[in-house]
């Protein structure tokens, strides 16, 4: 097993770049000035029902697919009241066999900080060996304990999309997870994601952009996969603060420079993880700004006190608080409601989003100080939404999308006993969670995902859900599910292109038709 | 004894009678596979330098021997160079046939001594110091300025596309590894086909099946011809047997990784881990040039690895991340019987920052010039492959 120290590049702002960031950050700053003196404005009242594409569309955007409980429950409600379940959930509720399966897990057992301690124990204790054969052992036996923490993370998210009532939360929490992207494989990160997951993102999936934020910047998953766990004054690692502005909050051409980089990497200093259980030796005139919560540690030793202006404008906190303050600025900031208005219309109407939606829903975002679920309202209720839900005009599922809605649609509320199988093709069609290398997250465009490869592994995941794949299920495996009944008739076979008809018709078995149904063009269709 | 076992090679291995120069100009039907090796290889115990006397003073139990001082020693190359044992039968018949030649003091000027990081770097091949455009690899780059007669296929036999293969060329992957399971018939392939035919992506649907039915052909005839011939049936000496049937007729651009390559404890000397690692390496590159028949001499292998190891045996008797490594280079028409690239003696004094091989021959030169020779780019496509970078003029073709 690898083991990875080192920092990610430093990377340099061409000169060039820079002035057509100034450009960016006053067209921002006008659009803001104008955003708000637009706040006051009543958005035009949303229609109570689903529209001309029906409960069935929208069911299968807001969730991680349609099935037949689902769409009942969303139809039996009405539009106005399932969209408000959805965005302000109070039903988590998962099937007793799931969540006995979630229970079980060391990571719901033991608290992240309980778990790193023992793990740094026995990886210390594995060092100190002096016979190479046991070393090696214990070195072994370590990275297996780290792979099986990751891949209990990766199980208890995968029955909580499949299902949890609370779709839309589950929807958010993988696209924040992407948009604040961590890698499991570098370091002890492993032992880290669940937390992360559990604690950082979930909680804060459809609520304030800034508290989700700031729980990110606080946790030692993000703290240590960007290295500002070793970001110290003196000793400067930009990593995190770059990343924080490029991908986190402002974007590329967010309109700040190479120098606001540099602040926010001092600003930064001090905040990083600390694993022992007592607190760091600090000098008395410290103490008070000193913060050791779990593995959280800010240590006011290891910061730069130093005056500091970001963005053009002075800091003027202190410690922690300027942190907090750092935040404040860029996660109000204009670029920042634009940056994440696009992302949000990318995931949830197309991958080219019209300039206008991408304006209003950054409006939006800026006139309710980053409310998630306000902002995702006046994108659900908008025009090009509701056009978006039209099949001509659908987008194309990324490959987590593509297992979890075949998996949904085949099997219902019926946990799976073996999360294992279905781990499997997300990871071979490339999309594992916390398995993203780069801190950029997975690309969200079909480009990215419907290569040649792609498509003929998708064909055999397809047959192996339609056809009941024996490990999904332990020792007595379910018939297979019949997908052509009533409920297709009614809801997906108005949405079929006569190729799809054709080939269903040549089906010989109901596992072949099952498997030429999620094989479609159609099913593909986000 | 060690003249018999290269006559008995020589004999066993019909590839070798193929060699002819036939890369006098670039030609069409070029193939090249590049190999990854994951987790940083100890090159220094690969390509021996057993004329420096610093190098068995640094590794007092892991150094391998001079040539000729013991049935495990290096295998001479020349004066400066040697040969790991285990690779008597497999490489060393290559090095005297002109087929394989080496560069050591390669690498990234990539610091971070970060496998992740490091990989990543090497694998898009961009400007260290610009910003970092996840969706451009390297060799997608090249593919992307190949065309006409010498448009080239590409293709990564990996889980997922590579980094280096990203881009705006689409690029099928085929993990053998993963193969055959859950397979569809023709008859429901073609059911499945049709359904695509009118649709942005029938071209895709349609390439991807017969991709994998070449694949899992490709995997079973390999398979049979290794169990008539009694070599070794797993690992990478099976998967490169089973690459060169499809690259042979159907891809011209390929890339694979192997992992496994992070000695930090117990990785031996002339036996034992990194022995047996080299062993399979050696095996399934000779194999590679043999399966690969009236193409070798059409095809070039570039092995390389993000980075090296410490020159100095660590504690444990492993080595740590370092900095310059040895690329390989392999083909049935290439100059090789050589040491290729800027060298220099390795005594304390020289080493990079006190622990490494230096960095003298920067892999971006040395990609551009083995591709301006393979492929007779233009400076124009030779800029938008490795922007601003002069090649290298090592003479490998």
């Amino acid at each position: 097993m690898w083991r990875v120290l080192a920092a990610l590049p430093q990377k340099k702002t061409l000169p060039r770049k820079r002035l057509v960031r100034l450009g960016a950050v006053f067209t921002a700053m006008l659009a803001s000035a104008i955003m708000l003196a637009a706040c006051a404005s009543n958005p035009p009242a949303a229609r109570n029902d689903f529209g001309p594409e029906g409960a069935y569309a929208w069911v299968n955007r807001l969730s991680w697919g349609a099935n037949p409980a689902s769409v009942a429950t969303a139809t039996k409600m009405g539009r106005s009241a399932w969209l408000a379940q959805q965005l302000h959930p109070t039903d988590r509720v998962l099937p007793a066999a799931a969540q006995a399966q979630i229970d079980a897990m060391r990571i719901s057992k033991e608290p992240m900080p309980v778990l790193l301690r023992e793990l740094t124990a026995s990886n210390e204790a594995a060092n100190a060996l002096t016979d190479d054969a046991a070393k090696q052992a214990a070195r072994t036996a370590y990275q297996r304990e780290l792979n099986e923490l990751a891949q209990q993370a990766e199980s208890r998210a995968l029955l909580r999309s499949l299902y949890s009532p609370a779709q839309l939360q589950e929807q958010m929490t993988w696209f924040w997870l992407n948009h604040f992207s961590v890698f499991q494989g570098k370091r002890d990160i492993r032992a880290l994601v669940g937390d992360y997951e559990e604690q950082a993102i979930r909680p804060h999936a459809l609520g304030r952009f800034r508290d989700l934020l700031g729980a990110v910047v606080r946790h030692p998953a993000m703290l240590r996969y960007l290295d500002n766990d070793q970001n110290a004054v003196g000793r400067i690692n930009e990593n995190y603060a770059r990343e924080l502005m490029e991908l986190h909050t402002l974007g590329v051409d967010g309109g700040y420079q190479q120098a606001d980089v540099q602040t926010l990497a001092h600003v930064l200093t001090g905040l990083g993880v600390r694993v022992q259980e007592d607190d760091a030796k600090i000098r008395p005139a410290l103490q008070t700004q000193y913060v050791h919560t779990g593995l959280f540690e800010f240590n006011p030793a290891r910061h730069d006190p130093a005056p500091k202006t970001l963005l053009g404008e002075p800091l003027k906190a202190q410690g922690l608080g300027e942190i907090d303050e750092a935040l404040d600025r860029l996660a109000r900031h204009p670029s920042t409601a634009h940056f994440i208005a696009r992302k949000l219309a990318t995931f949830f109407v197309s991958d080219e989003p019209p300039p206008a939606l991408v304006d209003r829903v950054a409006k939006a975002f800026l006139c309710t100080d980053g409310d998630i679920a306000k902002t995702l309202k006046v994108l659900f209720d908008s025009p090009e939404f509701s056009a978006s839900l039209a099949p001509a005009n659908n987008g194309f599922k990324d490959p987590v999308h593509y297992v979890l809605s075949g998996v949904r649609l085949a099997y219902g509320d019926r946990p799976l006993e073996d999360t294992g199988p279905v781990l499997g093709w997300i990871r071979r069609l490339g999309q594992p969670r916390f398995g993203h290398v780069a801190p950029d997250g997975y690309p969200m465009v079909a480009s990215a995902w419907n290569g040649s490869g792609q498509l003929a592994t998708r064909f055999e995941v397809a047959r192996a859900i339609g056809t009941t794949d024996r490990g999904l299920f332990g020792a007595a495996p379910p018939a297979p599910p019949s997908l052509s009944g009533p409920w297709f008739s009614q809801y997906m076979a108005p949405r079929l292109s006569p190729a799809t008809r054709d080939a269903l018709a040549q089906a010989k078995t109901a596992q072949e038709w099952n498997t030429f149904l999620l094989s479609s063009p159609e099913f593909m269709a986000r | 004894m060690k003249r018999r076992e290269l006559l008995a090679a020589l004999a066993a291995t019909p590839l070798l009678t193929l060699g002819g120069r036939l890369y006098a100009a670039p030609q069409a039907g070029a193939k090249l596979l590049v190999v990854f090796l994951r987790g940083a290889y100890d090159a220094t115990n690969l390509l021996v330098p057993v004329g420096s006397n610093f190098y068995y003073e640094s590794r007092p139990n892991l150094a391998i021997a001079r040539p000729g001082e013991s049935p495990t020693s290096a295998l001479a190359l020349n004066a400066d160079w040697g040969l790991h044992p285990v690779l008597a039968k497999s490489m060393l018949p290559l090095y005297q046939a002109g087929q394989l030649a080496f560069v050591p003091f390669a690498g990234t000027d990539d610091l971070s001594r970060s496998h992740f990081e490091t990989q990543d770097s090497v694998e898009l091949g961009q400007a260290l110091d610009a910003h970092r455009d996840y969706q451009s690899g390297f060799l997608n780059r090249l593919v992307s300025v190949l065309a006409g007669a010498q448009a080239a296929r590409p293709v990564a036999f990996t889980e997922q596309v590579p980094l280096s293969l990203r881009g705006t060329a689409q690029v099928p992957n085929i993990a053998f590894n993963t193969l055959g399971k859950g397979g569809l018939d023709a008859r429901q392939s073609k059911v499945i086909a049709d359904m695509y035919k009118q649709t942005a992506l029938g071209k895709q649907v349609e390439e991807g099946f017969a991709v994998k039915v070449d694949a899992q052909r490709a995997a079973a005839e390999a398979l049979d011809a290794a169990s008539g011939r009694a070599i070794s049936t797993k690992g990478f000496a099976l998967e490169a047997r089973r690459i060169a049937l499809l690259m042979k007729d159907r891809f011209d651009v390929g890339f694979v990784d192997i992992g496994g390559w992070d000695t930090h404890v117990g990785q031996g000397a002339a036996t034992g881990y990194l022995a047996d690692r080299f062993t399979e390496l050696g095996e399934g590159l000779a194999g590679f040039g043999e399966e690969m028949g009236a193409a070798w001499p059409r095809t070039v292998v570039v092995v390389i690895s993000e980075f090296g190891r410490t020159f100095r045996e660590n504690g444990n008797r492993g080595t740590d991340h370092g900095h310059g490594t040895v690329y390989w280079v392999l083909g049935g028409a290439i100059q090789g019987g050589r040491i290729l690239g800027e060298q220099q003696k390795l005594e304390a004094s020289t080493l990079f920052q006190n622990r490494d091989y230096p960095v003298l021959n920067e892999y971006r030169r040395v990609f551009a010039g083995l591709f301006s020779q393979m492929y007779g780019l233009s400076s124009r496509q030779l800029d938008q492959v490795f922007a601003g970078v002069a090649p290298s003029k090592l003479g490998i073709i």
